[in-house]
């Protein structure tokens, strides 16, 4: 086997050394109770071109299929990923390196991951980001926790209701044990949370929105900021669509407190919904409130520049139970993607390629709405949109799957109230052709 | 470290076993921590104190303080209100290493009772326990 | 030293600024699509100005990454000894099969006709954990082993919910790692230390001492990190069982055990398992990892959802079950990690055996080459990893930092430090099987040396690493005044 070296000369060798006759001898210390009754009863081993074909099948049983266009989007985003990036990060230093706990020999790691905090931060318009959490969902959850951290004494957040449903169904996991008052916010005609359904609560630590919500729908975040600061409670923004600040302000520049979500956009594969990326800033007051890894600037002792993990008293492995997260890992390569792709993009590509984004969205649109369609909410969106299709034409979205075309996300299992309706995506990666072929299908 | 001969233990103080000392000569008590603790500790990265006004028992937790790799609680040696807390602490913890019975004090308080301060231990006493650790 | 004795040398090292300091207004490293829509009106809530991003051609950003890789250590360029870490190879075809089209692009929410191959392999993967760790349900979902132990204490608390019951502690050996306090008190439980024994293993009687009905279970790390065996597990989950509690398992060890131990028959309800360390997912400069939980029978209503279920029509999603915790994930976890280790086991089969038993070799023969030149605490047969310490050094004023940072000057990563914390001066090596006797010979010369540098010229060391781009770099500065962002 090509992943286990020894020869039988070395078992010897070795097992002489360690004074055990076999490498059973080696296990004395497990008790028979504990010991497994058979052998391992599993498939294989597989050569490698036998692996191969087997993957390809699942593969190949995956996905769309060639030349179907898919309109998903609900916090899974089909972006272009450059060439440049699957080659860079396959560099193995960084992908079978670990967590940087030997700085000297981890500048690189240390380095991107100090780069990548920076271009978040910059791209959010807030002044410190963590070097990454698990995902949109996890992070959001970290953010919530940490204004109960902050405000002390208070014990209830709101959310809202047109924030990702699988990132409410995460916060509810983690809060139920944890004794915590959760509101929900209910969103108003043109597809924003309504403040309305906000009292004057004088226990209430923070709001958290999503912006561009789940809806597609920007958030009125600077009227939110000023409400919420008055009170004296933070406002947390959530987003699945990071690509979205390159066009529209950023949530820090709107009064954001915590600005976090998902970055599967920045540059990641699908991959089925994971691995993605948690982004995560705020402001410095709050720095030592924040969970996860942080990577600082220092010098060496030479007095040249270098980069550390720093700040590490907030972490598990240091103040255990009263840690602000348990979280121990980053994801390390993710962070470095994102990383790679905004450099590559720069904030004039990003800005290029957001504005063409929300082009293909509203092109959609109109032609969506010209063939019949309702777009019920009116608020601002970015590349995506809620659409109900005609009343009339119910069979529209076994049509289009029948011809290969995946209509978007259908909302009724989320949003009872909504269930005619569907969530469409459209980035960069539709054409024109793309567009139209749905329309037409549409309008059929 | 500090060989124990060469830690700093002014006589004019009061010290807890928690490593904390009180300056008793006036109405209002200045706390901070102790040369041998400083030391244990190493470098200092960060102090964080409470609230002025805010009011803690003899024994209740009332700062921490943050090196590298560590996170160590500083306890009321006499319970009270907070008067103030040292503002320079904030951009220089390091204070706290090299000054830490002048420019590196914590916070001032107004004691409860003066006398909890009576059941604290004079230097020679201090210094036969750390010897003892 | 002989030349290749150790392959320590200074390699082709450039000096790199931070991508802003190279940025110009203008240029680009993307190819963006060509646009075939018309412009849109730019809305209100649109920023009038770009992003504040640098913007680089595509060479510079190819060589500003080519360069910073070159700063960094990891299992392609040498031994990885980081115990509890499991530095195993990471097989390239696991990458390439990650990364096929149909895999790497698959939305998460396709309609399940079209999700059948990866929900297959999903499936599959978990009956194979199952198979290995002889226990009977598994998830996916958690991301990282810290989210699988979080998932196994907020099934605890689901599970005496069900009873009725709300119990307010659980045990936890002074030897664990510092995830478990913090992942207990995520779902609201006091984190109670059990002391360990003299042989560095908990003790029966010590567990009896501590459990009472108001408290939910035991997590014990399995081989422990000092790299041994909890033998007395049997009567430890016997007794935590008779006053009602659950016995979880921290695997992050499971490499000394595939194929030896039954997870099931030594009483554990609950274990996590770390892709990325057993089943040689690459450990990618600290994530992604993926941290599946195996359950007994009996709590497998309470795993998180959606659950896969197989039926006639193939595969399939379960979205709600009133008994478990919930989602902890906004999609499945990471499905990217799991191609790897499903690739991982299939290509291995049954011979997951004998990796296991080679690493516990390994480990054994460093133990047993090192231990008259280092201190070792704990003298007896250890599984996947050994813990050493500096108290011989420290005579002569060497630490564990200096052994570590000269090894690296001999070319190898260092072990992990400081850590366990019942140890003073921890040294914890792991060498995995990966590692070739020749390798590992190579670097036991390498600590034997250390070890007489530290007699005959000890201040040398208190200056290593010499060779790296970066000496010793002042972490009392980084924490005094954080500097986060360029």
């Amino acid at each position: 086997m090509r992943y286990l070296p020894h020869t039988q000369g070395d078992l010897q060798e070795m097992l002489q050394a360690v004074r055990a006759q076999s490498l059973e001898d080696l296990f004395s210390s497990v008790p028979d109770a504990c010991r497994r009754e058979q052998d391992l009863r599993l498939p294989g081993p597989l050569s490698e071109w036998e692996l191969d074909t087997h993957l390809k099948q699942l593969a190949e049983t995956t996905g769309p299929g060639q030349g179907r266009a898919s309109f998903l989007g609900a916090g899974s985003y089909d972006h272009y990923i450059p060439a440049t990036i699957q080659a860079l990060a396959s560099r193995s230093e960084f992908y079978t390196a670990y967590t940087p706990y030997q700085p000297e020999i981890s500048q690189g790691t240390l380095q991107a991951v100090f780069e990548y905090q920076s271009l978040c931060s910059r791209l959010l318009g807030l002044e410190v980001s963590n070097a990454s959490m698990y995902d949109g969902a996890t992070a959001l959850t970290e953010a919530l926790f940490m204004a109960l951290r902050i405000a002390k004494k208070k014990k209830t957040v709101a959310v809202s209701k047109a924030i990702h449903p699988h990132y409410r169904q995460v916060i509810r996991t983690y809060f139920e044990p944890m004794g915590f008052t959760v509101l929900e916010l209910d969103y108003t005609a043109e597809g924003q949370t309504d403040t309305a359904t906000l009292q004057a609560n004088e226990d209430l630590a923070a709001v958290a929105l999503q912006s561009p919500n789940f809806f597609g729908c920007i958030e009125d975040l600077s009227s939110w900021a000023e409400r919420l600061h008055a009170n004296k409670a933070l406002l947390i923004t959530a987003f699945s669509e990071p690509l979205a600040y390159g066009l529209f302000k950023s949530p820090g520049s709107l009064g954001a407190d915590i600005a976090c979500g998902e970055g599967q956009s920045l540059g990641i594969s699908q991959s089925f919904g994971g691995p993605g990326l948690g982004l995560f800033t705020t402001r410095k007051d709050y720095m030592r409130n924040m969970p996860g890894r942080l990577v600082g600037q220092t010098r060496d002792r030479d007095g040249k520049t270098g980069y550390v993990l720093t700040l590490a008293t907030r972490e598990q492995h240091i103040r255990r139970e009263k840690a602000t997260s348990n979280i121990c890992s980053n994801q390390g390569l993710c962070a470095t993607i994102a990383g790679m792709y905004l450099a590559s993009l720069g904030g004039t590509g990003l800005r290029d390629l957001a504005v063409l984004n929300r082009d293909k969205a509203e092109y959609l649109k109109q032609q969506l709405r010209e063939a019949g369609c309702q777009i019920p909410f009116s608020a601002t969106t970015f590349n995506e949109f809620v659409v109900r299709f005609p009343a009339a034409k119910q069979d529209i979205p076994e049509r289009l799957l029948a011809r290969g075309i995946i209509p978007g996300l259908h909302l009724g299992p989320y949003y009872p109230e909504l269930e005619d309706h569907y969530l469409l995506n459209a980035t960069e990666t539709k054409s024109k052709d793309d567009l139209d072929a749905l329309v037409k299908e549409v309008a059929a | 470290m500090k060989e124990i001969d060469q830690i700093n233990l002014p006589e004019d103080l009061k010290y807890s076993e928690e490593h904390e000392w009180v300056s008793t000569d006036e109405d209002n008590m200045r706390i901070g921590i102790s040369d041998f603790a400083q030391d244990q500790l190493g470098d200092i990265v960060f102090v964080e104190l409470p609230e002025i006004g805010a009011r803690f028992g003899k024994g209740d937790e009332f700062a921490t303080l943050e090196s590298v790799k560590a996170v160590s609680e500083v306890y009321m040696p006499v319970g009270g209100e907070v008067l103030q807390v040292n503002p320079e602490l904030e951009d220089a913890p390091e204070l706290v290493n090299a000054d830490p019975y002048g420019q590196g004090w914590l916070i001032e308080i107004k004691p409860d009772e003066p006398s909890q301060a009576d059941d604290l231990l004079d230097k020679n006493a201090y210094l036969a326990m750390i010897k003892g650790d | 030293m002989k030349e290749f004795d150790t392959p320590g040398a200074s390699g082709l090292i450039m000096e790199e600024p931070l991508l802003f300091a190279k940025a110009k207004t203008g240029r680009s490293g993307f190819s963006l699509p060509s646009r075939d829509v018309p412009r849109a009106e730019l809305p209100p809530e649109a920023e009038t100005r770009r992003p504040d991003l640098p913007d680089l051609s595509e060479l510079e950003v190819v060589r500003h990454y080519t360069r910073l890789s070159q700063w960094n250590f990891g299992v392609d360029s040498g031994v990885y000894p980081l115990g509890s870490c499991t530095m195993k190879y990471n097989p390239k075809i696991n990458e390439k099969l990650a990364a096929l089209p149909g895999l790497a692009g698959a939305h998460p929410l396709l309609p399940e006709a079209m999700s059948q191959g990866a929900l297959r392999l999903m499936f599959e993967l978990q009956e194979l954990l199952a198979e290995i760790t002889g226990l009977d349900g598994v998830t996916l979902q958690p991301a990282a082993g810290a989210q699988g132990e979080y998932a196994g204490m907020r099934i605890f608390y689901a599970y005496h919910q069900k009873q009725g019951q709300t119990r307010r502690k659980v045990l936890i050996p002074d030897t664990a790692h510092g995830t478990n306090p913090a992942s207990a008190a995520l779902c609201g439980f006091q984190a109670i230390p059990i002391p360990s024994n003299a042989q560095g293993i908990l003790a029966a009687e010590s567990v009896a001492e501590l459990m009472d009905t108001d408290t939910a279970g035991i997590m014990v790390t399995n081989p422990n990190t000092l790299g041994l065996f909890e033998e007395n597990i049997g009567d430890i989950a016997q007794i935590v069982h008779d006053q009602g509690g659950l016995v979880y398992c921290d695997g992050a060890n499971f490499n000394a055990l595939m194929g030896i131990a039954d997870m099931g028959r030594a009483g554990i309800d609950v274990l996590h398992l770390n892709l990325h360390k057993t089943f040689s997912a690459p450990h990618g400069g600290g994530g992604p990892g993926s941290g599946p939980v195996c359950v007994h029978k009996e709590l497998q209503p309470f795993l998180p959802l959606p659950w896969i279920v197989k039926n006639e029509q193939g595969y399939t999603l379960v979205h709600e079950a009133p008994d478990s915790i919930g989602r902890l994930h906004a999609f499945y976890g990471n499905f990217g990690v799991m191609i790897k280790a499903y690739c991982y086991i299939l290509s291995m089969g049954p011979l997951l055996k004998q990796a296991s038993q080679c690493a516990v070799l390994n480990a054994n023969y460093i133990k047993e080459a090192l231990k008259e030149a280092f201190h070792l605490p704990y003298d007896r047969l250890c599984m996947h990893e050994c813990v050493f310490t500096d108290q011989y050094q420290q005579e002569a004023g060497v630490s564990t930092l200096d052994i570590a940072k000269r090894l690296i000057d001999l070319g190898f990563h260092p072990p992990t430090i400081y850590f366990p914390l019942v140890v003073q001066g921890a040294m914890m090596i792991e060498p995995t099987e990966s590692e070739t006797k020749e390798d590992i010979d190579s670097l036991i010369r390498a600590f034997l040396q250390i070890a007489r540098e530290a007699c005959e010229a000890p201040d040398e060391l208190h200056k290593a690493p010499l060779k790296t781009k970066r000496k010793r770099l002042d972490e009392t500065l980084a924490a005094r005044s954080p500097c986060l962002t360029g």
